[in-house]
């Protein structure tokens, strides 16, 4: 039993690192470049939900709302959240990534941590450096054999979420238009142009997707863990990473699998080994399997072409 | 005839390597047009300026009565201009149907099954192979996918780069009766090769470019009887 709830811990932890990792992996795959500033958009939309909570708390929702009201604010702020870090996570990339286009890939790695840091540098600047106590966007938990085992609704969300959203890009690269057009750039950005296909607009697009997606993990994270902070999404943002390369970065399905994977080896280290090692034992796996599997679990092995 | 495609004295520049120097040419209505020339001589750099991945830095495009030379290359599509690139280029990874339906990117939705029908009917292989992912088709296959791609964008030119490179000779005949019946089929077609004397014996006028320029031009008969162009192109 005691084994179960740990599962079912590293399994909700895990599609949070999904989620987190899809973005990774929607942005590697088609604009070839690691994001590095993706955690920190997790954080903003950790913030942008916060405060609008509280501001519907303390200003528009009375002594005692009703359950209706506080769903709806918390939906509202969720979707506020998703509006900001989209267009956060646009002008990053209209700012600091499309100069850089031409360049070599060091050069935009280097901006990509530069953009994390200044975004964990504004927030403590613009928020301050106390954690904020975050309310979980749900609250309450199903309880099952008299208690030995409790899930509570933000898990169940969690997975809920992650599977949607895995299906959805799933579905959206594959049939779309668009999605086919962000295939086509992710493989020949020369070719797509000669298709008519406005590359920049198509990169445009996928930060945009994969900052949507970041703001949806931003509340997520904060509901399961909920201390908020200006450094908030940048461990869970290295980890995610470390799941989408994991599971083959560039591929959605892998992304998914890593990030589940993750969660479940953290939560059963955590428990049966040592907290304090986890994440050296994480990353241990990690780098086992890249000796083993260099493209990931599902990754793909693409010859440079010559 | 209109002139369809209008390119006046254009240089190109990698870096500091002059790579195309002013280069003049033109291509009429109804026309297959070739530029013929060595490894190097800038054929592949002026189609490319042309098609907008490469800018000039003097002279002016003019395609359709429109100054092209500052057009986004993803918006010369629409305009009428489709290429077919050095190496085929096709999406390895995507489906033979998914690579056409991309050449139909800029079109309006209704017209991207009426057009797969006809590419289907011009390239029977591909049809069989719809479903197939593109990587695994053999590189005449891939040749005709790369050439039904830019035809399903209903171009009024289409420009070939080097469509002969890397096929059996069998398949290079097969190719170039392809284009003719594409031509015969009402486009107008600016090709690019270093088979000569395939491309001469089927264009109604040639170009040949040396180290980046235009040293001769004359009907497609004309240079293949040409006694300079024999001895450097044709083997004799």
């Amino acid at each position: 039993m005691e084994f179960l709830s740990y599962l079912i811990n590293g399994i909700s932890m895990g599609s949070i690192y999904a989620i987190i990792a899809l973005g990774y992996t929607m942005v590697y795959g088609i604009a070839k470049m690691l994001n590095f500033a993706h955690g920190d958009v997790i954080m903003v939309g950790g913030y942008v939900s916060f405060y609008a909570t509280s501001y519907a708390t303390a200003q528009l929702l009375g002594e005692d709302p009703s359950a209706m009201a506080v769903g709806m604010a918390t939906l509202v702020s969720v979707l506020l959240a998703m509006l900001v870090c989209t267009v956060l996570g646009v002008i990053i990339e209209g700012l600091a990534y499309r100069p850089l286009r031409q360049a070599g890939s060091l050069a935009v790695l280097i901006t990509a941590i530069g953009v994390s840091y200044f975004l964990q540098n504004a927030a403590q600047l613009l928020f301050g450096a106390n954690p904020k106590n975050f309310t979980p966007v749900v609250g309450g938990q199903l309880t099952f054999f008299d208690g030995q085992l409790r899930i509570s609704y933000v898990a169940l969300l969690t997975v809920v979420a992650c599977v949607v959203i895995m299906v959805g890009l799933t579905v959206f690269t594959g049939q779309s238009k668009m999605g086919k057009a962000m295939r086509a750039c992710s493989e020949d950005k020369g070719a797509a142009q000669l298709m008519g296909i406005n590359v920049n607009r198509t990169i445009s697009m996928t930060f945009a997707i994969g900052s949507a997606l970041a703001a949806i993990a931003g509340v997520l994270l904060c509901s399961y863990s909920p201390v908020l902070k200006p450094t908030t999404g940048s461990m869970p943002g290295i980890k995610a990473f470390t799941a989408a390369v994991f599971g083959g970065i560039g591929s959605i399905p892998g992304a998914f699998l890593g990030g589940l994977l993750l969660g479940i080896i953290e939560a059963i280290a955590q428990a049966y080994i040592s907290t304090q090692l986890s994440n050296a034992i994480l990353f241990a796996v990690l780098i086992v399997v890249l000796l083993v599997k260099p493209s990931g679990l599902l990754g793909k092995y693409v010859p440079e072409k010559v | 005839m209109a002139v369809l495609l209008d390119v006046k004295n254009i240089n190109v520049y990698y870096g500091a390597i002059h790579a195309v120097k002013d280069v003049s040419f033109h291509v009429e209505e109804g026309e297959i047009v070739t530029l013929i020339g060595a490894n190097g001589a800038g054929k592949t750099t002026t189609l490319q300026t042309v098609s907008g991945l490469l800018r000039s830095r003097t002279g002016s495009i003019e395609f359709n009565g429109k100054a092209i030379q500052a057009v986004h290359p993803h918006k010369l599509v629409a305009h009428g201009l489709a290429q077919v690139p050095e190496g085929r280029r096709v999406f390895q990874q995507m489906t033979v149907e998914e690579n056409l339906e991309m050449g139909a990117f800029t079109q309006p939705n209704s017209t991207v099954a009426p057009n797969l029908e006809r590419v289907y009917r011009q390239f029977p292989r591909l049809k069989e192979r719809r479903r197939q992912i593109a990587g695994t088709l053999s590189g005449g296959e891939q040749q005709m996918l790369a050439m039904g791609r830019a035809l399903m964008s209903n171009p009024k030119l289409l420009m070939l780069d080097e469509p002969s490179m890397g096929l059996a000779p069998i398949l290079v005949e097969q190719i170039f009766e392809i284009i003719q019946s594409l031509h015969q089929a009402g486009t107008t077609i600016l090709l690019v090769e270093q088979n000569a004397q395939m491309a001469l014996s089927i264009a109604h006028r040639g170009y040949v470019l040396e180290t980046g320029k235009v040293v001769a031009t004359d009907t497609g008969k004309a240079l293949l009887n040409n006694e300079a162009v024999k001895k450097a192109y044709l083997g004799g």
